[in-house]
């Protein structure tokens, strides 16, 4: 920039037009160098005056009020008035008898073009980061935490800040671009752009290492299959529960060990919160709005958590599936939080699959069965009672199931004096609490002493509720 | 000094959809009754068949695959185009 005065106006602007006069003036002295108009690049008539209907310049050098009239030096802007007060133009231009005879004193001016919310995205997509969401100021006066909790943004824990310099770096997290969408988002079916998914992942307090677990599992959880939309209607306490298999649960320092499925570790606390704020946010599911749960769980706020490859005695959950121990993926699995199953006492593998197997059968209901499926996380200790029997994951997997088979006629309606139970249809029939083609998940992980297994129930299963996915994560 | 954010949130206007008018009379009106496959909502639905074919009205029957999903689109377009109102059995 040249150096001297340069202004800015808009001849839409009632200030400006009325100052016209002053700017000729300041002209002919040859103290203002140039005045760049956002409407029409004939006004004001000055020989001096620049196109800025691009608002490019504007938007660069914040202009929030027209006239702004900034002085220059050495190329560098060091000052700036806004409106027009003739006293103050006149100090700031170091000059007298500003403006004719009868030419009001004071007049406040507009709003910048480049402040327009209409076209804030447009140009902050154009001229600045080239991220396309709405810019949201909060005043200094503000305390930014309280404000973001009035817009509704949070899940009732603090969110961070998403601010250019945040969002921009978790952008560097995946090689996907800013405006690529990623899916429709339930309930409101609206496009998810990898940039909102990042705004979330911030907001969660995620590292922009996590961010392509956090669009996969956002891929993969806005399917018709898994139902993201029933999920967070149904009046059930269940949410999107996600693991992770492959190489990135250390690259990122996920926990598979001592308290896993608790607090401590950003990963696992930040990950599924990133979804969950996501579902919230661009999705529109709020609590007492379309998620109508009766209780809800902690774990909605978000729960994930990595399976302990490296210690377990069989292969991975996602080796099971067909993947390579180096592809990297997340389960999505439609569950409620978990819950422990003791058994301190047996000694046996058999002893322990009717036991685990027992635990089980308390899932949602113990008269209900088939309905749900579950992910059992299996401890150290315990998994240590099946592998020096040498049974595989697959063995175990299908005794527990086999332990959990009962009679259909113990389990029907009223039976016990409990209303709750199976229709007179099944009457006759030996069941199993869950199906035997991918009913039972068992995943490795947990501290290395605790006699206990965790287990986490999902809600309907198959087609008619939410089936469980499995995909890659692609950076 | 001021906070800039970017919204975490959906910026796409939701388009506006307005309520038809109520119905003046049931009589000869085509009522759809939509089961969401709960259970019971078909007793809840049976009442209502009676009773609005007691008043001159038209029931007819439409069933959602499950509960857990929204309708399918097609249910909604065919429930649209046959019924002057419908009333959903909504829960057990």
């Amino acid at each position: 920039m040249e150096d001297g005065y340069i202004a800015f106006v808009k001849q839409d602007c009632p200030t400006c037009t009325l100052i016209e006069p002053v700017l000729s003036q300041l002209a002919d002295l040859g103290i203002l160098k140039t005045v760049y108009s956002q409407d029409n690049p004939e006004f004001p008539a000055l020989g001096i005056t620049k196109d800025d209907s691009e608002l490019e310049l504007s938007f660069r050098l914040e202009i929030e009020t027209v006239p702004t009239l900034l002085k220059v030096s050495n190329g560098e802007e060091t000052n700036r008035i806004v409106g027009w007060l003739k006293q103050e133009w006149e100090t700031f231009c170091e000059t007298k008898d500003l403006g004719a005879e009868g030419i009001s004193e004071f007049s406040p001016g507009c709003g910048s073009r480049s402040v327009d919310p209409d076209l804030q995205p447009i140009l902050q997509k154009k001229f600045g980061s080239g991220l396309g969401s709405k810019v949201v100021e909060f005043a200094s006066s503000e305390d930014e935490f309280e404000a973001m909790y009035e817009l509704g943004w949070s899940d009732g824990l603090p969110i961070v800040p998403p601010t250019e310099k945040r969002v921009l770096k978790m952008l560097e997290g995946t090689s996907r671009s800013g405006d690529e969408i990623v899916t429709l988002v339930p309930p409101n079916l609206d496009d998810l752009t990898v940039e909102k998914i990042a705004i979330n992942a911030v907001m969660a307090g995620c590292k922009p290492e996590y961010l392509p677990i956090v669009i996969t599992a956002l891929e993969a959880a806005c399917t018709d299959e898994f139902n993201m939309h029933g999920l967070l209607a149904t009046t059930m306490p269940v949410g999107p529960v996600l693991f992770i298999n492959g190489p990135i649960r250390n690259e990122i320092g996920m926990n598979s060990g001592m308290n896993l499925l608790g607090q401590g570790n950003r990963a696992n606390s930040t990950i599924g919160r990133a979804l969950q704020l996501t579902i919230r946010n661009v999705g529109g599911g709020r609590p007492g709005e379309v998620d109508r749960a009766t209780h809800g769980s902690p774990a909605k706020i978000g729960l994930c958590f990595a399976e302990d490859e490296e210690g377990s005695p069989w292969s991975s959950f996602s080796e099971d599936l067909g993947f390579r121990p180096d592809q990297n993926t997340v389960t999505v699995f439609p569950g409620e939080g978990p819950r422990a199953i003791v058994d301190q006492l047996s000694r046996s593998a058999d002893e322990l699959a009717r036991s685990l197997a027992m635990g089980l059968l308390g899932n949602m209901h113990p008269k209900l069965v088939l309905g749900f499926d579950a992910i059992l996380v299996i401890s150290p200790e315990h998994a240590s009672r099946f592998a020096d029997a040498g049974w595989s994951k697959q063995e175990v997997n299908e005794a527990i199931i086999a332990h959990t088979i009962r009679e259909a006629d113990l389990l029907l309606r009223d039976v016990d004096g409990v209303a709750e139970g199976l229709p007179q249809s099944f009457a006759g029939l030996e069941l199993p609490k869950f199906r035997p083609d991918g009913g039972l998940l068992i995943v490795y992980g947990g501290g290395g002493a605790g006699l206990f297994s965790a287990s986490i129930s999902g809600w309907l299963s198959g087609p008619k509720g939410s089936q469980y996915t499995t995909r890659e994560i692609t950076k | 000094m001021s906070t800039k954010v970017f919204d975490p949130t959906s910026e796409q206007l939701a388009s506006a959809v307005e309520s038809p008018d109520r119905l003046a009379s049931l009589e000869g009106a085509t009522i759809g009754l939509l089961d969401i496959s709960k259970p019971r909502g078909d007793v809840f639905l049976d009442t209502l068949e009676s009773l609005l074919s007691e008043v001159g009205a038209i029931p007819k029957r439409y069933i959602k695959p499950t509960f857990t999903k929204p309708a399918p689109v097609d249910l909604r377009h065919e429930i649209a185009a046959q019924c002057d109102a419908v009333i959903e059995a909504l829960a057990d």
